[in-house]
């Protein structure tokens, strides 16, 4: 057994790793007797491989075989490439055995579509089902919801599942169509929409007996490919802002394009995957979700791109210069919020601060708030800097942006100051 | 200047607060019991460490702070930073010695500083429960060895006894030399005589279970497949699994 699993393992890693979503979190569950594990709400990591993503989850197919063509995926059928089928037994043991050695929280499971949507569904929830009814295993189970599966096996899914995900890859229908003509957003929209009703139900049904079985307690999430198509950031961003509203929908993840088909001629040809923008996707992702932020003050139609060079916050700031500078030692939590280089910690510390003393930008800079970029948009006790209300948008812009090109190398030619 | 000699235990850092209150005078520095004296010390006092005056502290403490703050004080203490025990103490001072609560006042510089202490060992007690690799013996003990910064393993005691309740395990601190063995049913204090057991982290495999080394084998495998070229950032990695833990990793070994 021991070398064909080892080759099934790394195959069927290969081929599920491109899939972003790695949380653990969001439910808190005491382990049970006789049973194996528990899980802590707030998610943890067991390592990080060499490109900086944490291992969390045993992230793995079922199988990478697969009846679909989609442009963006490295197991379409068309692709010449090594495929393997776990065994339900094979991955049950495996999931155990690595759980027990501290090595993952749970399993990640996902699949490649064989035969039909609801064929393949089965077969995946029989391995969690086995999991959690035959060997009592306690531990976080993820698991992907097959495009296009029945309500039933989604429902069924939620039962021994602790978040369900269904990902829409493409965020316009149109460009989803020219990349997987087999695919639209009806068989995405509907499972989710299963898994929300069953969450809802769930929920109702529990308020009523605590006895009520959960349903994916963790809730549900997504995953949309930045780059491969032609969106805006005000598309995608747009369609997220839609899905958080939505009452189970805890995580959109974004997952710069990696040319994995790079024969495919619809597909840009990428000499490097965009890791910036997705990186200032996500910053505008925790915008809206923890910094009370709506999308439209975030991209808009004059701005239908982020911008690569500031994150989002900064450059909300820099657009609307009215709002500064914010007084710390009086304004609203919600405005110090807003403030660049001031996070949701700090902002906490200095509204908790303020009460015993008024608070100078010495306080400030202990507690970790970022001066360099907060200095231009709040006033203090006794800062006198020049804030962008007094001086411009541009210029603060400008002196931001300098300071990241000169950092790291000292400039022997440089003299200049600026000068405004 | 006032210098206070105790034993350096939590429980004589709580009766010097007592004894200090009692007596009046309050330390400027807290000294072990033989350490020497500074130069120029104008009172010199040496704490005897007492159950019922130490507990009459924490009392105190807890009448006077939330929970969560207690248990920072205990964070803090188990840092075994230099210079923490005098931190708590000014901080236990200020809490006493203010009506108003001080907890959130994070403009103190005390205040602030206990905060990031105890913030830095709860980090470490994450790390650990991230980090801790098992290794499975013959004798279907699981063990894993560590060696963190701060004494943060008492601290990851109650996630591993829920967690792995139905495995017998051992986690064992290799800078402290000692560590916790479960059986089933309580977790017990315990030291090794012979450390020799598991060179570079590893252990012997003699002592090894049958299928270890094939687990072993299948998550390096797994690890190693799960890394995507195109994104290589070595810095990240390192700024989330810094190199010091590398040598109990069973992925990086």
């Amino acid at each position: 057994m021991k070398a064909e699993i080892l080759d099934k393992l790394k195959t069927l890693a290969e081929s599920a790793k491109y899939d972003v979503s790695c949380a653990s979190s969001g439910t808190t569950r005491k382990s049970i007797p006789g049973g194996i594990g528990n899980t802590a709400g707030w998610g943890i990591c067991h390592s990080f491989t060499e490109d900086g993503r944490c291992v969390s989850l045993l992230k793995i197919m079922l199988t990478n075989y697969c009846i679909y063509d989609c442009a963006y995926c490295i197991n379409r059928r068309s692709n010449d490439l090594k495929r393997a089928t776990f065994a339900v037994e094979e991955l049950v043991e495996l999931t155990i055995e690595f759980y027990r050695r501290n090595y993952i929280e749970g399993l990640f499971l996902s699949s490649g579509v064989i035969n039909t949507p609801d064929y393949t569904m089965e077969r995946m929830v029989r391995v969690i089902k086995e999991l959690r009814t035959i060997h009592r295993f306690n531990g976080y189970i993820h698991m992907k919801s097959i495009p296009g599966a029945s309500q039933q096996l989604v429902h069924e899914a939620g039962l021994y599942a602790d978040r369900l995900s269904v990902n829409i890859e493409i965020p316009t229908e149109q460009n989803l169509k020219m990349l997987a003509p087999e695919k639209d957003h009806e068989s995405v929209y509907k499972p989710m929409l299963y898994i929300q009703q069953g969450v809802l139900e769930s929920a109702e049904e529990r308020a009523k007996h605590r006895s009520a079985p959960r349903f994916a307690p963790a809730g549900q999430s997504t995953q949309m490919i930045i780059g491969a198509t032609d969106e805006t950031d005000k598309q995608i961003l747009f369609t997220s802002a839609a899905l958080y509203n939505r009452p189970s929908m805890k995580r959109v993840y974004y997952s710069g394009y990696i040319p994995v088909n790079s024969y495919d001629s619809r597909l840009p040809s990428l000499k490097q995957a965009p890791l910036v923008r997705e990186n200032r996707l996500y910053q505008a992702d925790w915008l809206l979700r923890f910094y009370e932020f709506k999308v439209d003050e975030i991209v808009d139609d004059k701005n239908p791109d982020l911008d690569l060079e500031i994150d989002p916050k900064l450059a909300w700031a820099l657009r609307n210069p009215h709002h500064f500078p914010v007084d710390i030692n009086k304004a609203e939590y919600s405005m110090i919020l807003r403030v660049p280089g001031i996070g949701v910690k700090s902002a906490k510390l200095i509204v908790m601060s303020r009460r015993y003393n008024k608070l100078k930008s010495a306080d400030l800079k202990k507690m970790g708030i970022v001066l360099k970029k907060a200095q231009y948009f709040i006033t203090c006790n006794e800062l006198a800097v020049q804030n962008v209300s007094d001086s411009s948008p541009e210029y603060v812009r400008r002196v931001l942006t300098e300071k990241k090109l000169l950092k790291g190398k000292e400039n022997p030619n440089q003299l200049s100051l600026s000068f405004d | 200047m006032t210098i206070f000699h105790y034993d350096k235990t939590f429980e004589g850092l709580l009766t010097a607060v007592f004894d200090a209150y009692n007596r009046k005078t309050f330390p400027d520095r807290l000294l072990a019991i033989d350490e020497p004296n500074p130069l120029f010390v104008a009172e010199m006092f040496i704490v005897v460490t007492d159950e019922d005056k130490s507990k009459r502290v924490w009392k105190g403490l807890e009448k006077k702070l939330a929970h969560n703050t207690c248990n920072m004080i205990t964070y803090a203490w188990l840092s075994e930073l230099q210079g923490s025990d005098e931190l708590i103490f000014r901080y236990i001072q200020k809490t006493f010695d203010n009506k108003q609560s001080i907890e959130t006042n994070f403009a103190d510089d005390d205040v602030l500083q206990l905060k990031k202490l105890a913030q830095k060992v709860n980090h470490e007690r994450h790390r650990l429960i991230e980090l801790v690799r098992f290794q499975k013996a013959a004798d279907d003990i699981f063990f894993a060895p560590v060696s963190p910064d701060h004494n943060s393993l008492p601290l990851t005691l109650d996630h591993f006894t829920d967690r792995f309740a139905d495995q017998k395990w051992v986690i064992y601190d290799t800078r402290r030399n000692y560590g916790f063995y479960y059986d089933l049913k309580t977790v017990t204090e315990m030291t090794l005589d012979n450390t020799d057991l598991f060179p570079k982290g590893k252990l012997d495999e003699n002592l090894m279970a049958e299928d270890e080394k094939l687990y072993q084998e299948l998550w390096k495998g797994y690890f190693k497949a799960m890394t995507i070229k195109e994104r290589i950032n070595l810095k990240l990695q390192r700024q989330h699994l810094p190199k010091r833990y590398w040598k109990y990793l069973t992925e990086k070994q």
